[in-house]
């Protein structure tokens, strides 16, 4: 017995020895990292909060910028900014909440495989149409949500690309050459809309995938319970499942909407402006951007130091933005959350 | 408390004989559900085997069986719940009141406002008490304050929870006990006035106290409304039931009145079913 006992506790001791120090390595790793993130997060936030704070001020959120953009504030940038998100949401976020839904509540949930196998069994049943359109409408949903998940690896310039040649020299030239008269250029052009719609595309596969992943945590009990009270499918989706959804939709709707709020490449070339010394008054007037006005103000400016503290107060105001959007999503969803327990 | 269960199945047994017996015997009476040679498929699998059964008005119908014997099938087939399985389908007739739900052209919807349904796990809306009772009122198109608040506390009520939730109706569902969310859902199928009730193992999920008072309450609204329970409690079959039909393998064994079933089964397979020879 002892025979056996003996090395083995050798064996095992120093295994153990070996484990301690693994497991405390790891541990020290895994927690390095996450020292690291916070530290290059907080190098950031605290650069831009430091240099950025004591340029903005009423003046600099409510006046246009001055003296080639080296003096003034940056008023048509936050507003051009405000209207573009609000034109975005309002074109993605029904858009995407509705493909989810249809994807999600009106086609199979297996997969074209299965459904064709159903199909090829059936034969001289009656009914056999149904599961072929079943079968149809099951590879309509799979290359629907694998176009989705290309889409959202497609990189944002090249949106910035798309919307130029499809909205501006497509939609835009083809509206111009039916409503205005000659030489006129009012859509074929970079504006507010066809910048908007571009983002409103970056934005798509965020809200489609959110929204599908909230529909799936609806119970089936709940979509039985409202059939077998006689509502019909529509009934069931609009009264149970998008209420009891809600708060994942808004999640996924804010998430999509502040990634579209910082991205500049989409619209270089669908609308954003130098420099405008008008506010944007419809949505074929071009506009000023934060982002766009961060990247002009260190590249182009005539002198960079006299527009440094500018830049400063621009990026701070950007993410003060985007962090009160932030705010405001998470608000919103626990208050509807609340609202349903 | 736990000793008025036995003691309700005694008064009711006598008052059921008689009603049963006459469903049993009397040819003139028109069964509520007329079920003959029914099939049922998922896909390539059949389920039901041709199914003959009467279901007569203002009783309660208990089917017992086995797991997968097809009773729970069985009865969604009464409101086509089914339909939404994809490549379900029933062959052959059910007809209430004479006419056949498998017939083309068969608003389903229409048909599941006459048949109301309450389900093994109670499944109330994550809306308040008020709002789940209305539910079926609201997509019936009616706004009416007046009539809403009627039909919300007569159906309150009749489910024997009015008392319960009278003074906090606009509290969240989820924030009842199980038993009473299972009432909450019966007060949802009645406000809605079907004829039928079909209950999917109604009490399988609940405290015996809470039991009793859903058998109490099916004892209850027999006398207005035609109920179908599917249970695995074979007491339960016998407190609650005027008629009780044996479903095993797809196939209806045997079918009659609670009493005959439970003491004198014809089949060799009811006695060792219910004696727990198997099952």
């Amino acid at each position: 017995m002892s025979a056996f006992v003996e090395p083995r506790k050798r064996i095992s001791s120093t295994f153990r020895t070996n484990r301690r120090v693994v497991d405390g390595v790891s541990v020290g790793l895994l927690g390095l990292s996450v020292v690291v993130i916070l530290a290059i997060l907080l190098v950031i936030l605290g650069d831009v909060v430091f240099h950025g704070i004591s340029t903005v001020s009423w003046e600099f959120i409510t006046q246009a910028p001055r003296e080639g953009l080296t003096a003034g504030g940056i008023y048509p940038a936050i507003v051009g900014t405000a209207a573009l998100v609000i034109l975005m949401s309002v074109a993605a976020v029904p858009l995407g909440v509705a493909t989810a839904v249809y994807l999600h509540e009106y086609t199979p949930a297996e997969g074209p495989r299965l459904a064709l196998a159903r199909y090829k069994v059936s034969k001289g049943r009656p009914g056999r149409i149904k599961l072929l359109l079943r079968f149809l409408s099951a590879v309509l949903a799979t290359s629907a949500r694998s176009a989705v998940a290309n889409l959202a690896g497609v990189p944002s310039i090249v949106f910035g690309l798309f919307g130029l040649g499809f909205f501006i020299q497509f939609i835009g030239r083809g509206i111009d050459r039916a409503t205005q008269a000659p030489g006129e250029v009012v859509w074929n052009q970079g504006s507010l809309i066809w910048a908007a719609l571009t983002l409103a595309l970056l934005t798509l596969p965020t809200v489609i995938v959110a929204t599908e992943e909230a529909l799936r945590t609806v119970p089936p009990e709940q979509r039985e319970a409202s059939l077998a009270l006689g509502a019909t499918q529509w009934e069931t989706i609009r009264r149970v499942v998008l209420p009891a959804s809600l708060p994942g939709i808004l999640t996924g709707g804010i998430l999509g909407i502040s990634r579209g709020a910082g991205e500049v490449a989409p619209i270089l070339f669908t609308g954003a402006a130098y420099y405008l010394p008008y506010l944007p008054q419809k949505i074929t007037d071009q506009f000023m951007h934060l982002g766009y006005h961060v990247y002009i103000l260190s590249t182009q400016s005539p002198d960079v130091e006299a527009t440094k503290p500018l830049l400063y107060g621009t990026v701070f105001v950007l993410l003060a933005l985007t962090f009160i959007l932030n705010l405001a999503g998470v608000l919103l969803r626990s208050r509807t959350r609340s609202k349903l327990r | 408390m736990m000793t008025s269960t036995t003691d309700m199945a005694d008064r009711i047994r006598p008052a059921n004989t008689r009603a049963g017996h006459q469903a049993m015997t009397g040819t003139q009476t028109v069964p509520k559900i007329e079920v003959r040679g029914f099939d049922f498929y998922y896909s390539e699998n059949k389920v039901l085997h041709g199914i003959d059964l009467d279901i007569p008005e203002k009783q309660v119908s208990a089917l017992i069986g086995p797991s997968g014997c097809g009773k729970s099938t069985f009865l969604r087939s009464i409101n086509r719940m089914n339909d939404i399985i994809p490549g379900a389908r029933g062959e052959g007739r059910i007809a209430i009141d004479g006419k056949d739900l498998y017939a083309p052209g068969v608003d389903i919807v229409a048909l599941r406002r006459k048949v109301g349904m309450v389900f093994q796990k109670s499944n109330p809306f994550p809306k308040s008490i008020y709002e789940n009772v209305a539910y079926g009122l609201r997509i019936g198109g009616v706004r009416d304050k007046r009539i809403l608040d009627e039909v919300i506390e007569q159906s309150l009520r009749r489910a024997a929870l009015w008392d319960e939730v009278k003074d906090r109706q606009n509290a969240s569902a989820l924030a009842l006990s199980g038993g009473q969310q299972q009432r909450l859902c019966i007060a949802r199928a009645l406000a809605v006035d079907p004829d039928i009730l079909l209950m999917d193992e109604p009490a399988s999920a609940l405290d015996p106290i809470a039991t009793q008072k859903i058998e109490e309450l099916i004892y209850e609204l027999k006398e207005n409304y035609t109920i179908v329970i599917v249970t695995h409690n074979m007491q339960q079959a016998a407190r609650v039931s005027d008629r009780t039909a044996f479903f095993m393998l797809g196939k209806l064994i045997e079918v009659g009145e609670t009493n005959a079933i439970f003491m004198t089964p014809k089949e060799k397979l009811t006695e060792d079913y219910i004696t727990g020879r198997f099952g």
